[in-house]
This record gives C-alpha cells, sequence and structure tokens, in this order.
C-alpha cells in the first residue's frame, strides 16, 4: 500500500495546494524542509537579541538597553537558541537523513512526524509572544531558577510554562518516531553494527529525549502550581526547598546538553572519513563511546551546583563522575584525528566545519574540565567563563556541525552544489568571528567578570570591545550563509549521485536531489559505491 | 527480494495540524483561565475558560478523526505487520516517557523527604539555618506542621487508599482475563471482562473524589498544606487523571468490542490499553507504598 502525498491534494490553486502540501505532509524529506527553515528563522531570531546584547555590552556603563529588557533578551536567546534552533535543526537532519541512510522509505509514524513539528511554531509563538505581554517576557535565564520564576516570574512566565509543555511534547513524540523508524523499517541487511554514526548518535539522543523531557515537563508543572495552587515545591517556607528546583532543572539539563551535541558527534564522524578518503578509526568504539557519555550524563548532574553548598561527598561524587566523561570523549576525538592521519585529505566546506568543530569543541571541552573541578568552579562559577566554556560547546559544536552537515548534504537534497568559494569564506568568517567573540570571555570570566548583568566595570572594556566586533562578523558571516543556501537551492552545478568522491553509505546511491519517495523495497546494504563515473543508474530506487 | 515489507507511506492528513491548533488553544486558554482565576493577575475579559474548553473539544475531536482514520485503514487491511510492530514500540517507549514523568514527582517526594525537611530541622550542617529561620520546626513525616505555620493531618493508609489498591489490581487482573478471552475469541467473556475492568476504573476514580473531599474537608490536607499535601496531591492527582485517561480508553474499548472489531490476533489498540492500564497500575503500587504507607 503505498498512496501518494501528492494524489490526494486537492488541486484547487496553486497557493492551495502549497499551503496544503506543508500543512499536511506526511513526507520525511517536506518535514524535514520545515524542521530546518524553523530552525534558521529561530536562529536569526535569537541571534538578533545576541547582538542587542552585545550592542549594549560594547561599552561599560548603559547605552543601549534596559537592564529589565537586557534580561528578557539573555532569557529569550537561550532558551531559543537551545529549543528552537539547535534541537529542531538535528531533528530536521534526522528526518531527511535517517530514512534516507538506513534504506527506509520514511519515518515509521509519518502523520505523528508532522504533529512533531506544527506543535513547534505554535509553541514558540506563545513563548516570543510574551516579549509583548504586559510584565514582558521571562527574565530569569533560561535555566529559570526557582524562586526567580515562581514568586519573582512576570505573568508571561505561565505562557512560557505551557510552551515548553508543547514542545515537550513534540520532542518526546519525534524522539520515539526516530527510535521506531531506526528499530523497525532499517532495511534489513544493515545489522545494528552496521549503521552510520549519525543513525547511532541520533538513536541514542533519541532516547535521552524520551528520559529528560518529561522530568522538564514536571519541573514547570510544579512550577505552575506552586506560582498559582499554593504548592510549596520550592519553597522552604512550605518545608520544600528552591534548590530541590536546580536538581530538577540539571537533571534534564545536563542529558539536555548531550542532547545539543550527540548529533554533531556523529555529523562529524560521517564527514571526516568522507574528505579523508578512509574508513572511520574505531566505529565499534565510537558507538560505545557515544553511549558511555549518555549514561554517565544521568549522574553529573551536580556539576552545575558546586557553588550551592553540597555536602562534601556529593560534591566529590559529581566531580569525578563528570570528570569521567572526558574519558569517551577523549576516545571520539582521538578517533577523529586518527581516521584523519595519513588520510588523502581534501579541505571542502563541509570538511572545514568538521575540523573547526573538534577543534573547537574540544577547547571548550577543557573548559568544562576545568569547571568540574570543585574547587576551581568555586572561583568561575557565573562568571563570563562559563559563558565562554557554552559557547564553544555550542557554537563550533552544534552550530558547526549542522552548518557542516548542510553543506554536506544539501547537494542530495537541491542536485546542486553550493559555490564553494562562498562557503569557504563562510567558514573562514565563521571560525574567526567565533574566537574573537568568545575566547576573550575566558579572560574577563577568570578575572572576575560576571555573567548575566548589563553592566560590567571598566577592568573589562577592551575584552568586551573585542567580543562585539566579533560578534557583529559572525552575526554578518551567518547572513551570507543564508544567502548561500538560497542560491543553492536556486541553481548551481548539478549535483552527481556520488557528490563527494569518498562518501559511502546509502545515501548517495540515490540521485540527486533525491526523489520524494525513495526506498520503497528495502536496499542492499552495503551498497555498490560508483566513485568513477559521475552518473550512475541507481540500484536501489525504484 | 523475495518479500518485500509493506511499508507504510499514508495520505497527507488533516489531523495532526488539527491537533496542534488544538494544544494551542488549550495551552493559550489554560493560562488565560488561570490568570483570571488568580488575585495576583487577574485578567478579567480575556474569555480564558471557554477558549480553555474549546481546546479540550478539539483535542477530543481530533483523537476521533485521528483514530477514527487510524481503525478505518486497519479494518480494511491496510496495515502490516511491520506497522504493528511500529505502533507497538511507539506506544513502549511512550510508556517509558510517562515513567520518567512521574519520577519527577516521585524524586520531589524524596528529596523533601530525606533531605529538605530534615535540613530544615538542623539536620547535617544546617543547625544555623534551622535557629535562624525557624526554629521551632521539627521534622516530621507526613508534615504535620509546616516551617511556615500550616497544619494537616495525614491520610491513613489501610482505609480508602488500602480499597482503591485491590481495586485496581484487581482491574489489571480483569483486563489480563479479557485479552485472554479475546485471544480465544470467547467474545462474551471478553466484553464482560472488559466492562468489569471499566466498572472498576470507575469505582476506583469515585473512590478517590470521596477521598479527596476527605482531605480537604476534614483533615486540612490541601494542595497549599505544605510539601506534603503538594506531593501528596501532585501524586495522586497526576495519577488519578492518568486513571481517567485509561478508563476512557478502555470504554472506547468496550464499545468497539460490542460493534465487533478486534480479531483474535489483531487487536494492537486494545493491547496498548491494556499495558497503559497496567503501567497505571503500578505506578499506584509505588504511590500507595510511598505516599499512603511509609
Ligand atoms: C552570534 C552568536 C552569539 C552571541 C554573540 C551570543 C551571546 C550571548 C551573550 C552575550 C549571552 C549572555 C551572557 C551573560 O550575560 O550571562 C549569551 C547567553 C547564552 N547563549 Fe549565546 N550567543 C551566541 C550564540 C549562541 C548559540 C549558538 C547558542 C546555543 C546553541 C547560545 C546559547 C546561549 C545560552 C544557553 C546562554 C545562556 C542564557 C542564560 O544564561 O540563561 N548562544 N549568549
Ligand atoms: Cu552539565
Amino acid at each position: 500500500m503505498v498512496a501518494r502525498a501528492e494524489d490526494v491534494i486537492p488541486q484547487r490553486s496553486a497557493l492551495w495546494a502549497f499551503i496544503t502540501r506543508w500543512l499536511l505532509t506526511t513526507n520525511h524529506k517536506d518535514i524535514g524542509t520545515l524542521y530546518l527553515w524553523l530552525s534558521f528563522t529561530l536562529f536569526f531570531t535569537a541571534g538578533a537579541m545576541a547582538m542587542a546584547m552585545r550592542l549594549e555590552l560594547f561599552e561599560p556603563g548603559l547605552q543601549f538597553i534596559e537592564p529589565l529588557f537586557y534580561n528578557q533578551m539573555l532569557t529569550m536567546h537561550g532558551l531559543l537558541m537551545v529549543f528552537g534552533v539547535v534541537m529542531p535543526g538535528f531533528v530536521g537532519l534526522a528526518n531527511w537523513q535517517i530514512p534516507l541512510m538506513i534504506g527506509a522509505p520514511d519515518m515509521a509514524l509519518p502523520r505523528l512526524n508532522n504533529f512533531s513539528f506544527w506543535i513547534l511554531p505554535f509553541a514558540f509563538g506563545l513563548l516570543i509572544s510574551s516579549l509583548f505581554m504586559d510584565g514582558g517576557a521571562p527574565n530569569f535565564g533560561w535555566t529559570f531558577y526557582a524562586p526567580l520564576s515562581t514568586t519573582y516570574g512576570p505573568p508571561s512566565t505561565d505562557f512560557f510554562i505551557l510552551g515548553v509543555h508543547m514542545m515537550g511534547i513534540s520532542s518526546v513524540l519525534g524522539a520515539i518516531n526516530i527510535i521506531v523508524t531506526i528499530f523497525n523499517l532499517r532495511t534489513p541487511s544493515m545489522k545494528l553494527m552496521d549503521m552510520p554514526l549519525f543513525v547511532w548518535t541520533w538513536l541514542i539522543t533519541a532516547f535521552l529525549l524520551i528520559m529528560v523531557m518529561p522530568v522538564l515537563a514536571g519541573a514547570v508543572t510544579m512550577m505552575l502550581t506552586d506560582r498559582h495552587f499554593g504548592t510549596s515545591f520550592f519553597s522552604a517556607a512550605g518545608g520544600g526547598d528552591p534548590l530541590m528546583f536546580q536538581h530538577i532543572f540539571w537533571f534534564f539539563g545536563h542529558p539536555e546538553v548531550y542532547i545539543l551535541i550527540l548529533p554533531g558527534f556523529g555529523i562529524a564522524s560521517q564527514i571526516i572519513p568522507t574528505f579523508a578518503r578512509k574508513k572511520l578509526f574505531g566505529y565499534h568504539s565510537m558507538v560505545y563511546a557515544t553511549a558511555a557519555i549518555a549514561g554517565l550524563s544521568f549522574v553529573v548532574w551536580g556539576h552545575h551546583m558546586f557553588a550551592t553548598g553540597m555536602p562534601l561527598a556529593t560534591e566529590l561524587f559529581f566531580m569525578y563522575a563528570t570528570m569521567l566523561i572526558a574519558v569517551p570523549t577523549g576516545v571520539k576525538v582521538f578517533n577523529w584525528v586518527a581516521t584523519m592521519w595519513r588520510g588523502s585529505m581534501t579541505f571542502e566546506t563541509p570538511m572545514l566545519f568538521a575540523i573547526g568543530f573538534v577543534i573547537l569543541f574540544t577547547i571548550g571541552g577543557f573548559s568544562g574540565l576545568m569547571l568540574a573541578l570543585v574547587p576551581a568552579d568555586f572561583q568561575y562559577h557565573d562568571t563570563m567563563f562559563v559563558v565562554a566554556h557554552f559557547h564553544y560547546v555550542l557554537y563550533p559544536g552544534a552550530i558547526f556541525g549542522t552548518m557542516a552537515a548542510v553543506y554536506y548534504w544539501i547537494p542530495k537534497w537541491t542536485g546542486h552544489m553550493y559555490d564553494e568559494r562562498l562557503g569557504k569564506i563562510h567558514f573562514w568568517m565563521a571560525v574567526i568571528a567565533v574566537n574573537l567573540t568568545f575566547f576573550p570571555m575566558h579572560f574577563t570570566g577568570l578575572a572576575g567578570m560576571p555573567r548575566r548583568i548589563v553592566d560590567y566595570s571598566l577592568q573589562f572594556a577592551d575584552f568586551n570591545m573585542v567580543s562585539s566586533i566579533g560578534a557583529g562578523i559572525l552575526g554578518l558571516s551567518q547572513v551570507l550563509f543564508l544567502y548561500i543556501v538560497v542560491k543553492t537551492i536556486r541553481g548551481g552545478e548539478k549535483a552527481t549521485t556520488q557528490v563527494w568522491e569518498g562518501a559511502d553509505g546509502l545515501e548517495w546511491t540515490v540521485p540527486s536531489p533525491a526523489p520524494r519517495h525513495t526506498f520503497e523495497t528495502p536496499p542492499e546494504f552495503p551498497p555498490v559505491m560508483n566513485r568513477d563515473a559521475d552518473e550512475r543508474t541507481p540500484v536501489s530506487t525504484t | 527480494m523475495s518479500e518485500a515489507p509493506r511499508y507504510h507511506v499514508p495520505h497527507s492528513s488533516p489531523w495532526p495540524i488539527v491537533g496542534s491548533c488544538a494544544l494551542f488553544v488549550t495551552a493559550f486558554g489554560a493560562v488565560n483561565f488561570i490568570h483570571q482565576t488568580s488575585e495576583k493577575i487577574g485578567a478579567e475579559g480575556s474569555f480564558g475558560k471557554p477558549i480553555f474548553y474549546t481546546g479540550l473539544a478539539m483535542i477530543a475531536f481530533m483523537f476521533f478523526g485521528w483514530f477514527g482514520t487510524v481503525i478505518r485503514e486497519s479494518i480494511r487491511g491496510m496495515n502490516s505487520g511491520l506497522l504493528d510492530r511500529s505502533y507497538r514500540m511507539s506506544m513502549a517507549w511512550f510508556i517509558l516517557s510517562e515513567v520518567m514523568f512521574f519520577a519527577v514527582f516521585f524524586g520531589a517526594l524524596f528529596y523533601a523527604r530525606i533531605i529538605s525537611v530534615p535540613w530544615l530541622a538542623g539536620a547535617g550542617t544546617n543547625l544555623e539555618t534551622h535557629l535562624l529561620l525557624w526554629p521551632d520546626f521539627a521534622e516530621t513525616w507526613p508534615l504535620f506542621m509546616t516551617p511556615s505555620g500550616d497544619a494537616t493531618q495525614a491520610m491513613e493508609a489501610w482505609g480508602l487508599p488500602f480499597i482503591n489498591t485491590v481495586i485496581l489490581v484487581t482491574s489489571s487482573v480483569t483486563v489480563t482475563f479479557a485479552h485472554w478471552a479475546l485471544k480465544k475469541n470467547q467474545r462474551i467473556l471478553l466484553g464482560a471482562w472488559l466492562g468489569l475492568t471499566v466498572a472498576l476504573g470507575a469505582t476506583f476514580l469515585t473512590l478517590q473524589v470521596v477521598e479527596y473531599i476527605h482531605a480537604y474537608t476534614e483533615l486540612g490536607l490541601s494542595l497549599g498544606a505544605g510539601i506534603y499535601g503538594s506531593t501528596f496531591f501532585m501524586l495522586t492527582g497526576f495519577h488519578g487523571a492518568h486513571v481517567t485517561m485509561g478508563t476512557i480508553m478502555l470504554t472506547v474499548m468496550l464499545c468497539r468490542v460490542l460493534t465487533g472489531h478486534f480479531t483474535s490476533d489483531n487487536h494492537f489498540a486494545f493491547e496498548a490499553t491494556s499495558w497503559y492500564w497496567h503501567f497505571v497500575d503500578v505506578i499506584w503500587l509505588f504511590l500507595f507504598t510511598f505516599v499512603y504507607w511509609f
């Protein structure tokens, strides 16, 4: 039974057809595209907020924005980047690529897939609309600690809470769909240990999502009842504890940061072998390392709370557990480097971004290790050093990972090669600007500049000016990225089926652009790659 | 490929978008509803209540439409074993996510009992906090008197809650009997056991309401009665909401059985419902143990 979406769409007018196609679609490629565009749109929205913050921080003193507004920008920027940019971006990639990479015709539950996506515009609409409400948007940071968010939160906090609930529903349903697709729709000749690493990392990410999104839902539910129904979860006067909020939040939060990076690991593990023209070094250890990281991520949440005065034994436990994560992470970095070792490397844009990912993510990992040391963290906590740390793992990690993936797979999606020259300019602009923006934050942080504050004392002026200039360049570089993407969609050199000489895997056996329906019968794995011919008749599609 | 799997590539469908609109309307209405009724915010004239109920109605409409489509496809034999397996896996993972949702509230309960209440009473290194903040506060569980002085009585485990435990465990057994009957195609027995399960679910809920009234009117136990009341009502309340959902699902199954749906080898919806029911039952056993008993 294969019924096609286009069979049933009423052909009333072009506009109507367009709307119904995107609203009602059950096609994984359409839905992937929707996710990616949502992510891209919110990237610029949250980016504009970052620009507003950096503008204000360009110089000491208050020039452009009110402190309260700064707090709102800060909160919305963090929330949107995490839940609206990185997560939907990765889900978009998963939607496009997982069926193509495991030889499945679509996601396992296509209607549910559409539902997962279309919840999100509503959820973010609700969240963003809070900027225009009485009392302003949420202003307590993306971590929404109680009692800032309970006793002192603005009325719009409740819209934020319901928005988080909706995002949670979307993520859990999306994660279920991904897991079931991988387990149930994989082409029979592909064993689990044959799966591409992008698929593996997403499988583990989806597991994390199912485990922790409900925890987040529970946390915001308690917030809601504390705010309006008289419960005292986070109020010591009733026997609860504001610290309990932090425990619950970070029990969600730390696995969440791995949700934000594991698919990026997968992407690097796809791209580096392609352009090093070697097999991935240590495939099995990559899989086990990913699983180990995910497992450990459940027992390290206390490293966000060292400064709260937890009992000593607890502090030590969380410190050692956190440092343990460096082991599997180190395995991964080692494997990426070993894959490149003596490879015949070329440096097309996806490879540049992947290498940037490996190097800069590692810097973020190292500053993370510094933060994991209890006595050191007493000093670093809540300073710009933390901001430097998580931007190094998020920007050159999650965001560069996503961009590498877009450059790598966009020929398959659109049938066109992107403009290599512009791509390289984009990379170099971005990589320089990222360091310009975030590296000085290490210094200001170590020297004691607190985070989340609209103003700072004079001795931090120079470094902050550098950061702000870097941020401006970084913002511009992403406008260039938008231009490159649009240009690629509209035209460009025709992409071949194989696209990249060194690429391996089922997705490179379907024509470029990938037809609307692929793998209607399961393909043979491993596929026969034909690297010499420019164009070939795919064996495994119908 | 000797036998290609029959993949499930359905038509484009209006139900997901109806569902997301419904969620949005519900969420939007819920917040306005809360604000209207809250002394702190008071958003009169925002029509929260009607919007909220409209949203709920839309959600119900979406379920009818969506599941109706799925049922029709199944009856026309459009579904394959592959799709059946997808459904099964999805339901199992969904239940895991629900388990985690309850885990948070259990976490809050244990945190209060093991950490925050003893700390407030000066345990560990917290003597100074205790003396400075609420020197009169004493550690008890159930928390009869909060630090700020709200008093409540405890809910007794061996009255209604115990009866409810028996009811719920029995209902898990009866739904299994119904399943066995279905597998042997004994439709009368199936209907009877299923009907009994629905009745037990409804009885449970009724007794739960009685218990809540008792708590509020006689024990002074309310959502606002400190962390004991908070955890008590949030845990039993969410559990009750799940039992309500489960009872509705069982009722739908009963109606479908009576209209002649399901065969002895094709009845995923029935099984999913019974998994859900067992899950709700297991949660209750934890609740009974840690909320009521110990
Ligand atoms: C142009 C790029 C970016 C700039 C200039 C920027 C700048 C900033 C600034 C100035 C802050 C507030 C620091 C403070 O006062 O504590 C911040 C916070 C934050 N940013 Fe970014 N950011 C950028 C990109 C990103 C990306 C890509 C992500 C995530 C993937 C991200 C995630 C966050 C988070 C989670 C916070 C913390 C918010 C909070 O403390 O509640 N940022 N960013
Ligand atoms: Cu962490």
